[in-house]
């Protein structure tokens, strides 16, 4: 059903208002640097105002259904269309890109980092914006995957360009690591367009119509749908990252500006898990029961492995950026199960994590901004210098290592609950393993976090230290804070304003899963 | 109340945010105690009105004659909302005489046998309210308020200690650096205890159980500038982690069991056999871990000495009269599981008993060997949580949930005694710089010792009662006796009287060896300890036996917590029986106790005994050296294990990660960089060369930023990646 009137409108806008800002942006001269400011601020806070008028139009009874949908001519040679839509599973994380943008330019707004430029560092923002929006609305896979691609280029930037010591050698990596990912994932998308079959009208058609796939796919045999998902799984798996593909994230995260970091920990990885989700799963469900049990094992070790890299850290972001591999690494837990529980959980998990990491990362970056230093050794008594950002620091570092109560826990414990009773067709005793592993993962979890607090913030400052004068969490800093760790504690407290809304379409990727195994 | 019972833990919840945001405001944080003491003292009256409408509630749902088959089990809607079944009640009066006429053998059938006089009157139906907390595959899975006796008993046991440690601490952390945020702490530790207390849904259990955790955290590092106590934090933390993986499995089982989070129809269900017996096991055993850890059992209970290192009135809220006991409560919420998991019926051993045996008999060896008072009666609370733990593993729900109860108040008092002790000798807590202070504070001294007997088990004070319950239910157990558990427990209660009167020797008797001179302590503090004495005395009121009760015409007074608290319509259709009163192992239990202050007495007192026997000889002096180093448990733990995965297994897995995996990636990188420099060199320049340096063209017109970016280079990448793609299509759609 497509939507009309404003309504019609109210996807692109979301989408494209950001990018509208960049290209005004494009126009103004470099030295109106206030200006820039403000263009790029109007501009998110545009799309977010649109969003919340989605967000309130959004009609939360039918949340297993695309709202919203846009169906035009794109590309017609590839039968390519501009669809977009939303459900329950996209709202929640296209929400959170929404506001997680223009909080990042509120932060920036006294920390645009070495070497200044922020004409330039704010449309990179504004145009990542668009790509994220634009990946969790996209319902045609070569329209997905274009937005897909559009968020590696700012990225690809402003690691490089803004980045730390070793930026290039990590904004390369990252770079090329992700499109190695990418160039397997079109390859499976083209498969699946010239394998599946979208009838229409009685005429066999090819389609990149992601509401059709599920129902087209069903013709491609098993072994070939297997090496699709294999495709899907290497776009997607390196995007998470999933272990072993994980090692552009440390350096990625390290080198990367503190917004850079914000943005890639809150959004950028949920784009894969998201594709496993909204793409692989559903179109694939039988080849998606063939690599479970793989991916959960990838995640299980993720967890450990995450973590164990977490305590080798002397650095305080590098840690954090090996504690998103094991965090992942429970969302991945989470699908790979295929169960409601296990998806939903997901879902969570990646909005949690997104926020929770975020907010670890900005924490990071006003430590760096005070202390000039990230090392572990040469911190520690946060509390005494600074006590109301060492109280942040103590907040997320819990709500990390998933403390229930805040949103964390949600991500976590439900999907270690979902693989005690994978889905049909999974073998119980593989993933109950699983589940002990990952329960293991999260003692190491508080190992690390608390270790990481205990160094960082308990004790007294260190003798270099001692005398300098540290200001304490700015109002700039408040202002782009307050959203993430309010956020932290409603979902932790009323974990149902997600879940509800996620539900119906778990339910119905679930269902798809059920009867592909039953049949 | 009942119905609305959210609102006790809502109001310190409040007072948590109202501290942190306007306590410092409130004359520099001088006062912000005052919004903790309001809040928990409206928790406080609304859990005694919460108590007594129980009350009110059993009572009329007890039916008199015990003739009347009261409707079995009804069919409960968990997911409806408010339990108001209210059953027709006649004089409760008639049921208790019964029972006092059945000469207390009080073996409990279900509600429908119950045609032989002897029937204990069913208890009322516990309140459930709940609201849906998520969803997931259309299932609505719920958070609400559970009250029910045992409920209700620890709302008031935590709801009073609490108030007494708010006020007492007044004085004791007066001019704290922290002051603010040590208030804060304790209301949301008191909104947490609270609500893991009244947990509906083993979910909700398992979010206040960590919740509490943290505030302990919290707590016991509140003095976070010096590095042991974050240490002994950070300890509690991970170590209590290291239960909970235990919890979340269990938990996760019973989940599936069950098909739902909801306690209540978890325990009906397990009534009424529809679980598996092999999986009650597994949860069971999954649970007890995570009750080893919250309840210090061996092996998992190293944290709990170590956490006294937060300040004292923190020690004896959490680390002695409510936290801890979580993991007892815990068992005893949902005692259908360990009862048929473990088959407590007909066993006569198990390993929830042995835990509980073996930790208080361990612990109550570690006792003496400690100078730290606050370790003694850390060690102490370690091996009386063993007594209850053994308590519910033998069968004795009742005589664990009493101990619970009476423990709470002497050790309360114990522990704020210990810290009334210190701040009168200079800070400190080593008994070699105490002694002498009995004449100094004749307050402190004698609701001390009065405490110490209670905890030894001497007549009548509230311990002996609730002991003598725990050691007579080991003895009669419920088909067979747990005979080792009574041979434990037996020597427990003699080493528990001679380690407190070793205690009260170092303390209060022989010469001051402190610094200063030591004065009593303020009327904030000695009215707390004065309280809590009385309810070290008067707490065996609590369930008295009928014989006794009889004796003392208080015939309508006994076995109050059975009466009210044992959710027998759970237990019923298990068989489950309560031991009935012996006066013999009164006596045995009583004489262990004097034998053991006797015995001290004589060695400290009298100077008799094999005085410097381990400086003389080889092997009492490796076994002292043993208890000194607490088995040598912590070195396994914190140097052994958790030493080797910080350290060497963490920087291995780095290694592997740098230069195994990462190496891989570069490598590829590297040779691609290669190959793209030969393409580039004999391919690009020669054939493309236009096509290229128009791209790149563009590239560097795009900022001055950007340029500083290798911008040919990605071009370069990208195309031989693309190319590289497009190689791999043509393969794969030939090999499809």
């Amino acid at each position: 059903m497509q939507a009309t009137g404003f309504d019609a409108w109210a996807l692109s806008l979301v989408v494209f208002l950001p990018l509208v800002g960049a290209i005004v942006m494009m126009v103004i001269p470099k030295a109106e640097e206030e200006l820039h400011k403000l263009v790029a601020i109007v501009a998110s806070l545009a799309a977010l105002a649109v969003g919340i008028y989605v967000l309130i139009n959004f009609d939360y009874d039918a949340s297993g259904e695309l709202q919203f949908v846009v169906d035009k001519s794109w590309i017609d040679v590839i039968n390519s269309r501009y669809i977009i839509g939303l459900d329950g599973l996209s709202l929640p994380l296209l929400v959170l890109s929404l506001v997680v943008v223009p909080l990042c330019i509120i932060y920036s707004w006294h920390h645009i980092p070495e070497p200044g430029n922020p004409k330039a560092f704010l449309i990179l923002i504004l145009i990542l914006g668009t790509g994220m929006n634009g990946t969790f609305v996209s319902q045609d896979l070569i329209l997905f995957f274009v937005f897909f691609e559009i968020v590696l280029l700012p990225m690809y930037f402003m690691i490089g360009v803004w980045g730390g010591e070793n930026r290039q050698y990590a904004a390369i990596k990252f770079f090329l690591f992700t499109l190695f990912g990418s160039a397997l994932m079109i390859l499976s998308f083209l498969a699946l367009f010239f394998l599946a079959d979208g009838t229409l009208g009685g005429t066999a058609a090819n389609t990149f119509d992601m509401r059709a796939l599920p129902a087209a796919a069903t013709v491609i045999n098993s072994t070939t749908a297997v090496w699709i998902f294999g495709g899907m799984f290497m776009g997607f798996g390196i995007k998470v990252p999933m272990f072993p593909f994980h090692t552009w994230l440390p350096d990625a995260h390290t080198q990367a500006p503190t917004v850079g970091s914000v943005i890639l920990a809150a959004v950028l990885l949920k784009l894969g898990t998201y594709g496993f989700i909204r793409i692989a799963i559903p179109i694939l469900p039988e080849a998606a029961v063939e690599w479970a049990p793989f991916i959960g094992l990838l995640a299980v070790i993720g967890i450990i492995y995450g973590a164990l890299g977490c305590l080798a850290q002397t650095d305080m972001k590098r840690l954090i950026a090996f504690s998103s591999v094991a965090h992942m690494g429970f969302v991945m837990l989470g699908i790979a199960t295929l169960t409601e529980f296990g998806m939903n959980a997901a879902v969570f998990g990646m909005v949690a994590h997104g926020l929770i990491t975020g907010m670890l990362f900005f924490v990071a970056g006003s430590v760096k901004e005070r202390y000039h230093t990230l090392e572990i050794a040469r911190l520690g008594g946060l509390l005494k210098q600074a006590p109301k950002m060492g109280w942040v620091l103590g907040f997320a570092t819990m709500a990390s290592l998933g403390l229930p109560g805040l949103a964390g826990f949600w991500g976590e414990f439900p999907a270690i609950l979902a693989a005690y009773n994978p889905a049909a067709g999974l073998a119980e005793e593989t993933f109950r393993t699983y589940m002990v592993i990952a329960a293991v993962g999260t003692v190491l979890a508080a190992g690390y976090l608390l270790w990481l607090f205990q160094r960082t913030a308990f004790g007294e400052p260190s003798d270099e230290f001692a005398d300098e004068p540290i200001d304490d969490v700015l109002s700039t800093e408040w202002i782009a804070w307050g959203p993430f760790l309010l956020g932290i504690v409603v979902l932790g407290v009323y974990p149902n304003l997600l879940f509800s809304i996620t539900d119906d379409t778990v339910v119905s990727i679930a269902g798809l899963v059920t009867a592909a195994v039953g049949g | 109340m009942l119905e609305n019972a959210f609102i006790i833990p809502l109001i310190p919840a409040i007072s948590f945010v109202l501290i942190l945001a306007f306590g410092k405001r409130l004359k520099g944080g001088d006062a912000a105690h005052w919004i903790g003491i309001a809040a928990v003292g409206v928790a406080f009256v609304l859990s005694i009105v919460a108590a007594v409408q129980w009350i009110d509630r059993s009572e009329n749902a007890a039916s008199g004659d015990g003739h009347a088959p009261v409707a079995e089990h009804h069919e409960h809607d968990e997911h409806d909302g408010v339990h108001t079944e209210d059953e027709g009640g006649e004089s409760h009066e008639d049921s208790v005489g019964a029972i006092g006429a059945g000469g207390g053998a009080s073996t409990i059938l279900l509600a429908t046998e119950a045609d032989d006089g002897a029937a204990h009157a069913p208890t009322a139906e516990p309140v459930i309210s709940q609201i849906t907390w998520f969803q997931s595959g259309g299932v609505k899975h719920e958070v609400g308020t559970y009250v029910d006796g045992l409920s209700v008993l620890l709302l008031v046991v935590v709801s009073t200690v609490a108030l007494l440690v708010h006020v007492y601490s007044t004085e004791y952390v007066k001019g704290d650096r922290r002051y603010v945020h040590y208030f804060a702490f304790l209301s949301l530790f008191t909104a947490s205890m609270l609500f893991f207390v009244l947990s509906s849904s083993i979910l909700q259990m398992i979010v206040g159980w960590e919740l509490v955790g943290v505030c302990s955290f919290a707590l016991i590092g509140h003095w976070w500038e010096d590095g042991e106590n974050s240490n002994a934090a950070l300890k509690a933390f991970l170590t209590n982690r290291v239960g909970d993986i235990g919890l979340l499995i269990g938990m996760i089982i019973l989940f599936f069991a069950a098909g739902t989070f909801d306690v209540f129809t978890i325990n009906d269900m397990i009534a009424h056999g529809e679980i598996e017996h092999l999986v009650l096991l597994v949860a069971a055993l999954a649970l007890t871990s995570a009750v080893m850890s919250k309840s210090g059992q061996f092996p998992l209970h190293t944290w709990l000495p170590d956490a006294m290192a937060g300040p004292t009135p923190v020690s004896a809220l959490i680390h002695a009269a409510t936290m801890v006991v979580a993991g007892v409560y815990l068992v005893a919420r949902l005692y259908p599981v360990f009862y048929d998991g473990y088959a407590i019926q007909s066993s006569s051993f198990n390993v929830l008993a042995l835990t509980g045996g073996f930790t208080a008999l361990m612990a109550a060896g570690l006792a003496f060997a400690q100078w730290d008072i606050k370790k003694v009666l850390a060690y102490s609370t370690v091996s009386q949580l063993g007594y209850m733990v053994m308590a519910l593993g033998v069968g004795a729900w009742t005589a664990a949930v009493f101990h619970l109860f009476t423990h709470a108040l002497f050790k309360a008092c114990l522990f704020l005694g210990a810290g009334s002790v210190s701040h009168a000798a200079h800070h400190t807590f080593d008994m070699r710089k105490m002694g002498g202070m009995k004449k100094d504070m004749p307050v402190t001294f004698w609701t001390f010792v009065i405490s110490s007997l209670a905890l030894a088990g001497i007549f009548p004070l509230a311990g002996f009662w609730s002991k003598d319950e725990i050691l007579v239910g080991a003895l009669q157990g419920q088909s067979t006796g747990y005979p080792l558990m009574l041979i434990f427990g037996c020597a427990v209660a003699a080493m528990t009287a001679a380690y407190m009167t070793r205690v009260i020797w170092y303390t209060f008797f022989g010469e001051y060896r402190g610094e200063g001179h030591p004065h009593e302590s303020p009327k904030v503090i000695t009215i707390p300890l004065m309280l809590l004495a009385g309810g070290a005395v008067l707490g065996g009121l609590a369930n008295l036996p009928s014989p006794v009760a009889d004796k003392i015409g208080l015939g309508g007074f006994a076995h109050r917590i059975e009466t009210y608290a044992e959710p027998i319509d759970f237990l019923g259709p298990l068989g489950f029986s309560v031991a009935s009163p012996s006066l013999g192992m009164a006596l045995v239990g009583l004489g262990l106790a004097l034998f053991g202050i006797l015995v001290t007495y004589l060695y400290f007192w009298r100077d008799m005994g094999p005085h410097g026997l381990t400086e003389r000889n080889r092997y009492a002096k490796a076994g002292y050296t043993f208890l000194e180093k607490k088995y040598y448990l912590d070195v396994l733990y914190t140097d052994i294990i958790v030493g080797s995965i910080k350290r060497p297994i963490a920087r291995a897995a780095y290694w592997i990660n740098q230069n195994v995996i990462d190496r891989i990636v570069d490598t590829a990188g590297e040779s691609a960089r290669d190959g793209g420099k030969w393409v580039y060199k004999y391919i690009d320049q020669g054939l493309v060369d236009g096509a290229v340096n128009g791209a790149s063209a563009t590239a560097n017109t795009s900022g001055e930023g950007l340029r500083l970016v290798q911008s040919g280079k990605v071009q370069h990448y990208g195309a031989l990646l693309f190319g590289s793609a497009a190689v791999l299509a043509i393969i794969f759609v030939i090999v499809i």
